[in-house]
Formats: C-alpha cells, sequence, structure tokens
C-alpha cells in the first residue's frame, strides 16, 4: 500500500551534483513508549536504508529510534551516467522495501 | 460600624455575583474582522513551512499517493471506481473540498468530505463504508482535498445550511468540560497569545486532513477538534456525530476566503 | 475480633485497590542516556582518535515547535574528491533514552556531503554531529535546541 516516494531530477548533466530525496512511510516505533497499563510498546523502526546508482553503493545510513516518523533522508551523488537508482529500507520485524528511479545523463 | 456593615456585606454580596455571573455566564466573544484572520501557517518556523510547501518533503504525500491509487481502484459489489464516474480527479474534483461540508439531500442536512466520500462508497459502488481515521479514508480525503489547494474556501451561499452554521456557532461559543471554556475565548479572543510555550492559532481549518507532528500521521479536522474537546477535559462528540459537522462547517464558514492548503503541516 | 478483621480485609482491599490504581494510571519515565553512554556511543565510531571543532555545520531550527519532527541538515566542508572526502557522518543526542540518531556512510561519489533528515528531540538538549574523513581526522559541530511540550494534551 504505502509505497516510499522518491525524488530525483529527470536529466541531469555529466558530473553534476544532484540531491535524491526520499520519504517512505514507518511508524518507527522507539520501543520506548509504555501504554496506560505499564506494558512496553516495542520496537519497530527502519534499521537501514542504502542506495544503489547502476548496481554500485552510493549511499547507506544507519536509523536509530531518533529518526522522526515516516523516515525523510536526502542526500547528494555525481552525475556518471545513465541508469537506475535502487533504493532498499530493512527494517524491524521483517520490514524490507524497495523503490527505484530512473535518472539520465546527459 | 453598623450602619457600615450591612452596606459592606451588600458590596460583598454584590462582588460576589459579579463573579459568579462572570463564571458561568455565557461566554462573550466577537468575530474576528475578516481582514485579520490569518492561517496558522504564518506562525510556522521555516522548516516547517518548507515541510508544507515542498510535496516532495510534505509526510502528507504518501497519503496523497495511496489516495491516488485508491481513486482508480474498483471497489464495492458495484466493482466501480471513483474514477469509473468522476474520471480524471485532478478536473473533476478541483473546488470540492474548498465548499465542503456541504448540504446532502439524501440526508437532509450538512455532510462533511469524508462522509460525502463513504456515501459514493454505500450508495455508488456497494461497498461498505470506511472507518473515519482509517489510512484509505484519510488517502482518499486528502486526495481529494488537495485538488483544491491554492483555492479559496467557498462557505456562506447555501441558505440550507444557514441553521447550521448557527448550530456550529453555539458550539463554538458554549463553555465546556472541567477547564469550562468555549474555543471563542481562546481562537476568538486570544489567538497570537501563549498558553504555557504554544502559541494560540485563530483556528482555521485550511489544510485538514493536516498532517500534525504531534500525531506524527495524517489525521482529520474531526479527530483535531475531538482532540481539543479532550484538552478542556470534556467527552468528545463521535466521530460522524452531527455536532462535529456542525463544527467543521461553521469552522469552514469563519475561515471563508482563506485558501486551501491540503495537506497541511502543523506542529 | 470482628471490627479488627474487617479493619484487615479493609487495608487489603485498599493496599490492593491501589496497587491497581498505580499500575494503571503510573507513567514509567524511559531512562534517558547518559552522559557515559552518549561518550561511549561516540568512542565506538571514533576509538581513540581526537575530535576537533570545525568544518562540520549543524543546521537545525532555533526553536523546536515539536519534538517529533525536528528538521536536521549535516553538511561537512570537503571537496569529495577520490582522495579527499567525507567517510562517514553520525550524528549524537544528550537526553533521549538512546545517544544515536544516525549514521551515514558517504564516499567521493556523493560529491557534496550534505544530508537531511528529521529526527526526533525528547527535551530541551545539546546535538552533536562528527564526521569522519578520509585521512581518518574526526570533526564535530553541536547545537543547542529548545524543545517545548503541547499546551493542550490530547490523550488520543
Amino acid at each position: 500500500m504505502a509505497r516510499p516516494l522518491i525524488n530525483v531530477p529527470a536529466k541531469v548533466k555529466r558530473g553534476q551534483v544532484f540531491e535524491i530525496k526520499t520519504l517512505i512511510s514507518h511508524i518507527m516505533e522507539t520501543g520506548f513508549r509504555f501504554t496506560t497499563t505499564g506494558g512496553r510498546i516495542p520496537r519497530d523502526i527502519v534499521t537501514s536504508f542504502s542506495c544503489r546508482y547502476n548496481g554500485e553503493e552510493i549511499f547507506r545510513a544507519d536509523l536509530y529510534p531518533a529518526i522522526a516518523a515516516n523516515p525523510f533522508i536526502a542526500f547528494f551523488t555525481v552525475a556518471t551516467e545513465s541508469g537506475t537508482l535502487e533504493f532498499n529500507w530493512i527494517g524491524d520485524n521483517g520490514f524490507a522495501e524497495t523503490a527505484s528511479a530512473k535518472i539520465t545523463v546527459e | 460600624m453598623k450602619r457600615f456593615a450591612p452596606s459592606s456585606r451588600w458590596l460583598a454580596r454584590a462582588v460576589v455575583a459579579i463573579a459568579v455571573f462572570a463564571m458561568v455566564g455565557p461566554a462573550k466573544s466577537t468575530d474576528i474582522p475578516l481582514d485579520q484572520r490569518r492561517s496558522g501557517y504564518a506562525d510556522l518556523g521555516s522548516d516547517t513551512k518548507a515541510m508544507q510547501d515542498d510535496d516532495t518533503i510534505n509526510p502528507a504525500s504518501l497519503w496523497v499517493l495511496d489516495g491516488e491509487a485508491l481513486w482508480s481502484q474498483k471497489a464495492g459489489a458495484a466493482n466501480r471506481a471513483c474514477a469509473d464516474c468522476h474520471g480524471d480527479a485532478t478536473a473533476s474534483m478541483k473546488g470540492v473540498a474548498a465548499h465542503y461540508p456541504a448540504f446532502s439531500p439524501a440526508r437532509n442536512g450538512p455532510i462533511d468530505l469524508e462522509q460525502r466520500i463513504n456515501l459514493c462508497r454505500t450508495d455508488h459502488q456497494q461497498a461498505l463504508p470506511l472507518a473515519f481515521e482509517s489510512r484509505d479514508l484519510l488517502a482518499l480525503t486528502v486526495y481529494v482535498g488537495r485538488q483544491s489547494r491554492g483555492m479559496p474556501i467557498a462557505q456562506g451561499k447555501d441558505e440550507r445550511l444557514a441553521p447550521y452554521i448557527e448550530a456550529g456557532r453555539k458550539l463554538f461559543t458554549q463553555r465546556i468540560g472541567q477547564i469550562d471554556m468555549s474555543c471563542a475565548q481562546c481562537h476568538d479572543d486570544n489567538w497570537g497569545k501563549h498558553v504555557a510555550s504554544s502559541l494560540v492559532p485563530q483556528g482555521h481549518p485550511t489544510g485538514y486532513p493536516i498532517y500534525r507532528l504531534e500525531w506524527q500521521s495524517l489525521g482529520s479536522l474531526q479527530r483535531r477538534l475531538r482532540n481539543c474537546m479532550i484538552g478542556m477535559r470534556a467527552e468528545p462528540y463521535e466521530y460522524g456525530a452531527p455536532e462535529n459537522v456542525a463544527m467543521e462547517l461553521y469552522l469552514m464558514w469563519r475561515a471563508r476566503g482563506l485558501r486551501v492548503e491540503t495537506p497541511a503541516v502543523r506542529p | 475480633m470482628s471490627e479488627r478483621k474487617r479493619g484487615a480485609t479493609r487495608r487489603a482491599v485498599l493496599i490492593g485497590g491501589l496497587a491497581g490504581g498505580l499500575a494503571a494510571t503510573i507513567k514509567v519515565v524511559p531512562a534517558r542516556a547518559t552522559p557515559e553512554q552518549l561518550h561511549a556511543a561516540i568512542r565506538n565510531v571514533v576509538g581513540a582518535a581526537q575530535v576537533r571543532k570545525g568544518r562540520v555545520e549543524l543546521i537545525v531550527p532555533p526553536l523546536v515547535e515539536n519534538g517529533n519532527a525536528v528538521s536536521l541538515v549535516v553538511a561537512v566542508d570537503s571537496p569529495m574528491t577520490a582522495t579527499d572526502y567525507v567517510k562517514s557522518i553520525h550524528v549524537f543526542n544528550e537526553k533521549n533514552p538512546q545517544p544515536n540518531v544516525i549514521g551515514v556512510h558517504l564516499g567521493p561519489r556523493a560529491g557534496k556531503a550534505r544530508i537531511s533528515t528529521r529526527f526526533r528531540l525528547a527535551d530541551t538538549q545539546t546535538v552533536t554531529a562528527i564526521a569522519e574523513l578520509s585521512d581518518g581526522t574526526f570533526w564535530s559541530a553541536t547545537a543547542d535546541l529548545i524543545v517545548t511540550m503541547a499546551a493542550c494534551v490530547e490523550g488520543l
């Protein structure tokens, strides 16, 4: 259902440094919250995010409970050649989500 | 001494009577002059404003995307999608949210956008209504609302709604809860001032459903109103209750002319 | 005799009820990261190396509207060439239950050492960003943030 939202420019010039913006729907339950009867709500977060550019990893992040719900991560990369950007989110309870975006480098 | 005693007692009683009246009397407030009205957006920090303005970083975009997908999804015994009747939402839904709540002849009264979507589901798709605050209903509501972004809120033209706007005004100006205050006392009379460290906004629902940082999620105006009532230590009205719809209607009428910001981001 | 028994029973009921009532309403405050935990988390990344102030820019809002989502930008002054680049950026906090916020791994392909995210703050506190460069040096910056609570508690 809730798919990730990726934002990359459609076309970039070779050598240009461009920004990639990512958003994913996730509750990021910290594991430090309690119910009114004292029970601890178990942790449920995205723990790792990575991006591959034509198969080569260009960015990786380890996320902790302090990252806000619906994690937003933006970073930069150099436009080398046209191809595919692949995004990977891994988290607690077997959470695994992928997304991809095409990039045209002229 | 004896001569003063009765008069001082009378004075004491008069003071007490005035104090009591001030405590339990109707909350007197005046409407905010139309040209002094401002959306809560104006008081946001620059980062939060940026979060609202930029669709690529607005968390609500996740729900808008879901709504877009649901719009074309066939549902119910009729196996019909919203798109089958309404076509392209970016055209057909333009301006719709700007005039909700609207009068429903089927219900013989005002309904809000969530109820309108559910009416479509039950009457035209032969599907079960979506639960209030469910992800699907929020997604469809925000997707439809998004199509009115930038347009002025249009209320006050439909005569059939006049008695309901008045009912909403009564709810807005009556004292409620253990805290015994009315919406108007804060949001009409004391907007711009602070309660603890929170700025009191005028409370115009220009951007609902909103992504509220406090909720860490998207939520409806009814959710916000119920939470306001809980804040006053009053029993909130149930989702879908006519009182909630009347308040929504009054608030949208009170905000008439202000631009729709859906989906807004608020603290 | 019977009166004493009644009293004991009543006391037992009162204690039981009080305990039950406490269990329902008590709010256990989660432990916050101690300064030792924060230093241990930093040492985990930095080892024995010295951390110098500079080259790192921590951009956060001056006043936090809501601690649930605070904008965070970390930018490191670096040419990001194959021989001179930022290897990683780590962000730590002082008073959340846990000292880490995010750990980012970069390389020369990043082009610019600048990352943006949104994070949570449990209280007014200092946030620290540490960057590891390709030459093995560590650089840091800190920012003090003020976090306020919503005035009307919602409960739903």
